[in-house]
C-alpha cells in the first residue's frame, strides 16, 4: 500500500476541520471585531479603526489595573510555585515511609476544578481565618477578601496550593533522569548537600525549569475560574485579573468589540511572555 | 539530604541508626506537610456534617451529637439536581474525550508518517495555536455557535474537539515519532488494510500516551466552567460546574449547604483519582519530559 494523498487528507481532516471551525475562524473574526463597535447581539457593527485600542490604554483604569494586578499575581505565583514544586520534588524523592502517598496528596488539588477550589478557599479565608483570628487575637486574620490586599494574597495562596503539586511532578520526572553516578562522584569528591544541589542537581534539572516556568506563566496569566470563585474581582474590580476583566467588558457592559480588542492585547501579552521565556531558558540550557 | 538514601549507605557505610532517625524525621515532616495540604478540604468536609447554627459558633470544632446532621447532603443533592448534572457532565466528558483521542491520533499519525512540507506546516499551526487564550476566540465563537445551531451539548462536544485537538496532536506527535515504522510496513505486506493497520497495529502501540492524553482531557472538560456557561447554560442540560456556580449564587451565605454541595462535586474527581492515580502520576511524569 502506497502512502496516498487520499489517506493523508482523510486522516487529517476530522481534526483539521473541527480546529478550523472552532479556533481559526473565530480567531480571524476576532481580529475583525477588535476594530469595530459591536454589541454581540446584533450582527451589525461599525468600523472604528484603532479606537478600541486607544481607549484601553488611555481611558480604562480598570483594564490597566487588571493588567498590573495580573502581572503582580503571576510574578509571585511563578516564583513560589516553581520553588515549592522543586522543593516538594526533592522531598518526596527521598526514601521514607509515605513518600508515594505524599506525591498523590500534593498533586490532588490540581484535579479539582478552579471553581470548586475558589469556593473552598473563600470559606477558609472568610470563616476559618476569622475564627482562628478571634481565638488567637490575631487582627490580620480578620476581614479577608474584603480588601484588595487580602484578595491579592488569597489568589496567590490558592494558586500556589493548586499548582505546586503539578510542578512537583514535572521536577520529579527530571530528577529521575539524573544518573546516580553523577551524585556519587560529587559525594566522593567531598561535596556537601548544598554543593551537590547547586552544581549537579539544579543544572541537570534545567529542562524541567523551562517547562515549569512556561506552564506556570501561562496558567497564572490565563487564570479565570479561581478569580471568579474567590473574589469575583471585588471589591470594586480591585482584584480583577485580565481574563475576568475581558469577560466583564463583554457580558456586564455588552461591549463585545471592545472586549475583543482587549483579548487581542491579552493574546499578545501571553504569547510574548511565553515565547520570550522559552527562548531565554533554552539558551541557558545549552550553556549549561 | 538529597542523596543520602542512595549513596551514603552504599558507598560510605555509616551507622544504621542515623539513617533510620532521618527517615522517621522525614516521615513526620511529610505528615505535617500533607496535613497542611489537606486542611482546606478537611475543614470543608467537617462543616458539611454540621447544622447551620453550629457554623456560626465554631467552624473548627468537630460535629457532636447536637450539631451532627446529614441533612445538608440530602438538601444540596436535590438542589444541585445532582444525578442529572452528574450524568450531563459524564456524557459530555466521555464523548468529547473519545472523539478528541480518535481524531487527534488519526491526524498525528499521518502528520508523522508523511514527511512532507504540508504535514510540517499543519503541525506547526496546531502547535502555535496552543498559545491562543480562550478569551480571544470566545466571543466570535458564540456568533458561530448561533449560526450553526451549536448552543447545545452536541455543539459543546464539537467545540471541545476543536479546542482539545492541538495539545493532543502535539503530545501524540512526539510519541509516534519514536515508534518505528517497520512494524507498520510489515503489517501492510501481510495484507492489512488501512483501518486494520490503524486500529490493530498503530493504536495499541500508543496505549501509554493515549491514557495520558485521555486523563488530561477528562480533567479539563470535567472541571471546565466558562465554555459550558456560554453554550449550554439552560436548565436540564447543565453540567456540575454550572450547577455549582448557580447553587453558590443562591446559597453563598449558607455554608452548611454549600460545603456539602462542594464535597459532593469533589467526590467524582477524588474517586476517579483513586482509581487512576497510578496512570495519572506516571502519565504526567512521562508527558512532562516530552
Amino acid at each position: 500500500m502506497k502512502k496516498s494523498k487520499l489517506r493523508f487528507w482523510g486522516f487529517l481532516l476530522p481534526a483539521l476541520l473541527s480546529f478550523i471551525l472552532i479556533v481559526i475562524i473565530p480567531m480571524i473574526m476576532g481580529l475583525y471585531y477588535a476594530f469595530r463597535n459591536w454589541n454581540g447581539v446584533s450582527t451589525d457593527s461599525e468600523f472604528t479603526g484603532i479606537d478600541n485600542f486607544i481607549r484601553l490604554f488611555t481611558n480604562d483604569n480598570d483594564f490597566l489595573r487588571a493588567l498590573l494586578f495580573t502581572a503582580a499575581v503571576a510574578a509571585f505565583v511563578i516564583v513560589l510555585v516553581n520553588i515549592i514544586g522543586f522543593a516538594l520534588a526533592l522531598f518526596v524523592t527521598q526514601k521514607f515511609k509515605g513518600a508515594t502517598l505524599l506525591r498523590a496528596v500534593f498533586f490532588m488539588p490540581n484535579l479539582i476544578g478552579g471553581l470548586l477550589l475558589g469556593f473552598t478557599w473563600s470559606f477558609i479565608f472568610t470563616n476559618v481565618f476569622s475564627t482562628i483570628g478571634n481565638a488567637l487575637h490575631l487582627e490580620f486574620l480578620q476581614g479577608w477578601l474584603s480588601n484588595p490586599e487580602t484578595g491579592f494574597i488569597g489568589i496567590i495562596i490558592l494558586s500556589v496550593w493548586q499548582m505546586s503539586g503539578y510542578m512537583m511532578i514535572i521536577y520529579i520526572a527530571q530528577l529521575q533522569q539524573i544518573p546516580v553516578s553523577a551524585k556519587e562522584a560529587a559525594k566522593i569528591d567531598g561535596a556537601n548537600w548544598w554543593q551537590t544541589l547547586r552544581s549537579i542537581t539544579i543544572p541537570l534539572v534545567m529542562p524541567a525549569f523551562t517547562i515549569g516556568l512556561f506552564l506556570s506563566i501561562s496558567n497564572s496569566f490565563k487564570m479565570f475560574d479561581q478569580n471568579l470563585a474567590l473574589t469575583k474581582g471585588g471589591p470594586y474590580h480591585s482584584t480583577e485579573m485580565l481574563a475576568l476583566n475581558i469577560y466583564n467588558s463583554a457580558f456586564a457592559a455588552n461591549e463585545f468589540g471592545y472586549a475583543q480588542a482587549k483579548a487581542i492585547i491579552f493574546l499578545i501579552i501571553v504569547a510574548g511572555v511565553g515565547i520570550t521565556q522559552l527562548v531565554l531558558t533554552k539558551r541557558k540550557e545549552v550553556e549549561m | 539530604m538529597l542523596n543520602t538514601a542512595v549513596t551514603s549507605e552504599n558507598i560510605v557505610p555509616k551507622p544504621y541508626k542515623k539513617g533510620k532517625v532521618k527517615r522517621v524525621l522525614l516521615s513526620v515532616f511529610g505528615l505535617l506537610l500533607g496535613l497542611i495540604f489537606i486542611f482546606p478540604v478537611y475543614i470543608l468536609a467537617l462543616n458539611s456534617f454540621k447544622v447551620q447554627k453550629a457554623l456560626f459558633l465554631n467552624v473548627l470544632s468537630f460535629p457532636d451529637a447536637n450539631t451532627f446532621t446529614l441533612n445538608n447532603y440530602a438538601e444540596s443533592f436535590s438542589k444541585l439536581n445532582y444525578l442529572q448534572s452528574f450524568c450531563n457532565s459524564l456524557y459530555i466528558t466521555v464523548f468529547s474525550t473519545l472523539l478528541i483521542l480518535l481524531i487527534s491520533t488519526m491526524a498525528a499519525w499521518v502528520l508523522v508518517r508523511y514527511k512532507t512540507r504540508t504535514s510540517k506546516f499543519f503541525f506547526i499551526i496546531f502547535a502555535i495555536s496552543m498559545l491562543i487564550p480562550f478569551q480571544c476566540v470566545m466571543l466570535p465563537l458564540m456568533t458561530v455557535a448561533k449560526i450553526l445551531n451549536f448552543l447545545n451539548p452536541f455543539g459543546l462536544i464539537i467545540m471541545y474537539m476543536g479546542f482539545g485537538t492541538s495539545l493532543a496532536i502535539v503530545m501524540l506527535h512526539g510519541f509516534i515519532k519514536n515508534v518505528p515504522e517497520e512494524l507498520e510496513e510489515a503489517a501492510v505486506i501481510d495484507g492489512c488494510n488501512i483501518f486494520q493497520l490503524f486500529f490493530i497495529i498503530v493504536v495499541p502501540l500508543l496505549r501509554i500516551i493515549l491514557i495520558t492524553v485521555a486523563i488530561q482531557n477528562v480533567m479539563w472538560i470535567w472541571n471546565d466552567y466558562l465554555l459550558p456557561s456560554l453554550i449550554i447554560n439552560k436548565p436540564g442540560i447543565q453540567t456540575l460546574p454550572l450547577m455549582t456556580y448557580s447553587f453558590f449564587g443562591q446559597y453563598s451565605t449558607r455554608w452548611d449547604l454549600a460545603s456539602a454541595g462542594l464535597i459532593l462535586c469533589m467526590i467524582p474527581v477524588i474517586v476517579f483519582y483513586l482509581f487512576s492515580q497510578k496512570y495519572i502520576i506516571r502519565g504526567m511524569t512521562e508527558g512532562a519530559i516530552k
